[in-house]
């Protein structure tokens, strides 16, 4: 089944310098351990390749149920040197919370998730 | 010693609600009102308005919130801790002693903390040996020196103790860590040592959950934001510590806005780097100890938290200039609107190649379909409207202000269905960067001084 993470989990995000974070947690403590095997660096550096310069880095915080990203180069040098509209790297969060995960339909039942709402799937170009 | 203590989180950085420092006094009982003004670029704008008059360089707006707040101070008691002194303590200080003689305000003891400030020491601090390299680059500070507006290490709570100590019941700091601003009158209340690690770092994370105001507590929050009550009037947070380091973070009632598990840990993973090492200038907290747990209606326990000693360094702050830099924007509508704001780029694209002008930095977006999410937002080749939103940036001040000077004849000479430039020119602004570097902690030398 396919899920979109914007179902799954909530984010915020921010900046420091040229790096933006994306802080998400798992809206169910029970969905965490899904979003730690999905939401891999991997992943992460494909969903954003083109938007951003540097790596990705992860790290993992069981304890709120959360992980942090790390976007290098994601903002266009940064702070006030910046030209984007997000220069301080707010919705990266959002931007992040776009991505489809496919999961086996017997985890996604056993685990409740809710299918992705068609109507939020980005139509590709 | 009190069992309990309650500090407030009044202004998250400096233009933030202006009425939120007497909300927080007049809500409810509160031990401490912390007001956080300064952000990374704010201290080069102080710098400028020093240049200009020897008198400012400090954040004008907590003069108008100290006012608000006095008869907290001097009748219930309310301690004040502000990092509002930016580049300029003394000079906050003589604005708040006088707002007070105004108001016959008797009582008011201001703290000012200063010895942050580098600029003065720079050239001699270099010659000593200290590189101050760019955290990010490598680069020497030798590379930009001669463009330095300001240059202030992050300090951290020990002078704000020591102004508390001698009896300050508003201490005005310049470049304070934020999160200092918090843990320090824990520290000063509950006589935490300096190794105590893992109340320090409790008292570092409480700084960090309230030091953007309402941030923690409703404001900017995507979990479930429809629900989240009267922002109108959001509460801003307070923190009820005690002595082993737990808090509750909470509002007063009668306000708008939530605080609960989800507003507190947006706000936790906020700027966040390696959870692991959350470095401040007294202790190093480890994020991944945090426990959070309901504590009844817009309450969040906070508890578990591990700290350990810092390291020998403290952060620099530096700004600088660095050239010039315009955005104008002009609004595409259907049909084709995206399709017409492509068009209008190349065009523009193109005068501004046969004009020869040279800049270090071209970027387009196309707000409204993608600006933000790039390729992520999919096809968006029916917007109703799209903005061409054109940005150059270079050293060359003229060039930049040329540029500003071909956008509004696209209206008549480039594609069309085009609308929405009444603000007329885009305006030239100079940009002031930022430099992040470390230097020896044995270097930076604080000192305090109380004033009646």
């Amino acid at each position: 089944m396919k899920v979109q993470l914007v179902d799954l989990a909530h984010a915020r995000s921010g900046d420091k310098g040229d790096t933006a974070n994306v802080g998400v947690i798992a809206l169910k403590p029970e969905w965490y351990e899904l979003l730690t095997q999905s939401v891999t660096v991997e992943r992460v550096a494909e969903h954003f390749r083109g938007m951003i310069e540097g790596d990705v880095e992860r790290f993992e915080l069981p304890n709120l149920n959360a992980l942090n990203f790390l976007l290098h180069g994601a903002l266009d040098g940064g702070g006030t040197l910046s030209l984007k509209t997000d220069a301080q790297g707010k919705v990266y969060s959002t931007a992040l919370l776009r991505m489809i995960i496919d999961v086996p339909d017997a985890d996604a039942a056993r685990l409740g998730l809710p299918a992705a709402n068609s109507s939020r799937v980005a139509k590709s170009r | 010693m009190k069992r309990i203590v309650r500090v407030a989180g009044g202004q998250g950085f400096w233009g933030d609600d202006l009425d939120a420092p007497r909300r927080q006094v007049e809500g409810g009982q509160i031990d401490y009102l912390m007001l956080d003004y300064l952000a990374e670029v704010t201290m080069s704008i102080l710098q400028k308005q020093k240049e200009r008059d020897p008198s400012l360089g400090y954040a004008r707006d907590f003069v108008g919130a100290m006012e608000s707040v006095l008869p907290a101070v001097v009748e219930k008691g309310v301690k004040v801790i502000a990092n509002a002194g930016g580049v300029n303590p003394p000079a906050a200080a003589s604005a708040v002693k006088a707002v007070a003689q105004k108001n016959n305000a008797r009582g008011v003891r201001i703290g000012v903390v200063t010895g942050d400030d580098l600029l003065g020491r720079l050239d001699s601090l270099l010659a000593d040996g200290h590189v101050l390299a760019n955290m990010d680059t490598g680069q020497p500070l030798s590379t930009i020196r001669d463009r330095v507006l300001s240059a202030n290490a992050y300090i951290g709570s020990q002078p704000i103790v020591e102004a508390l100590a001698r009896g300050a019941n508003v201490v005005i700091t310049g470049r304070s860590t934020d999160t200092a601003l918090t843990m320090a009158p824990l520290r000063h209340e509950f006589g935490w040592t300096a190794t105590s690690w893992d109340q320090l770092a409790a008292g570092i994370v409480a700084g960090h959950i309230i030091e953007c105001g309402a941030q923690c507590s409703g404001g900017n929050c995507l979990y479930d934001w429809r629900s989240i009550p009267d922002l109108a009037n959001v509460g801003y947070p307070i923190v009820e510590a005690t002595k082993d380091g737990t808090f509750v973070v909470t509002k007063h009632a009668n306000t708008g806005g939530r605080v609960s598990v989800p507003t507190v840990t947006e706000q936790l993973v906020y700027e966040m780097g390696d959870p692991h090492s959350y470095i401040t200038p007294d202790v190093i907290a480890d994020f991944t100890s945090i426990q959070l747990a309901p504590d009844g209606e817009n309450r969040v326990r906070v508890s578990g938290i591990k700290g350990r000693p810092p390291t020998d360094k403290l952060k620099v702050s530096i700004a600088y200039r660095s050239g010039f830099k315009a955005v104008g924007t002009l609004v595409y509508a259907w049909p084709d609107a995206l399709e017409k704001a492509q068009l209008a780029d190349e065009v523009l694209r193109e005068r501004l190649n046969r004009l020869g002008l040279k800049f270090d930095r071209v970027l387009t977006e196309f707000v409204g379909a993608g600006a933000t999410h790039g390729k992520l937002a999919g096809d968006q080749s029916d917007a109703p409207e799209v903005q061409l939103r054109f940005g150059v940036r270079g050293q060359d001040r003229a060039a930049v202000e040329r540029f500003t000077r071909e956008i509004a004849p696209l209206v008549l000479n480039g594609p069309p269905s085009v609308t929405g430039f009444a603000g007329g020119r885009p305006k030239v602004e100079e940009i002031v960067a930022y430099w992040p570097a470390l230097i020896d902690k044995s270097v930076v030398r604080t000192s305090v001084e109380v004033v009646e």
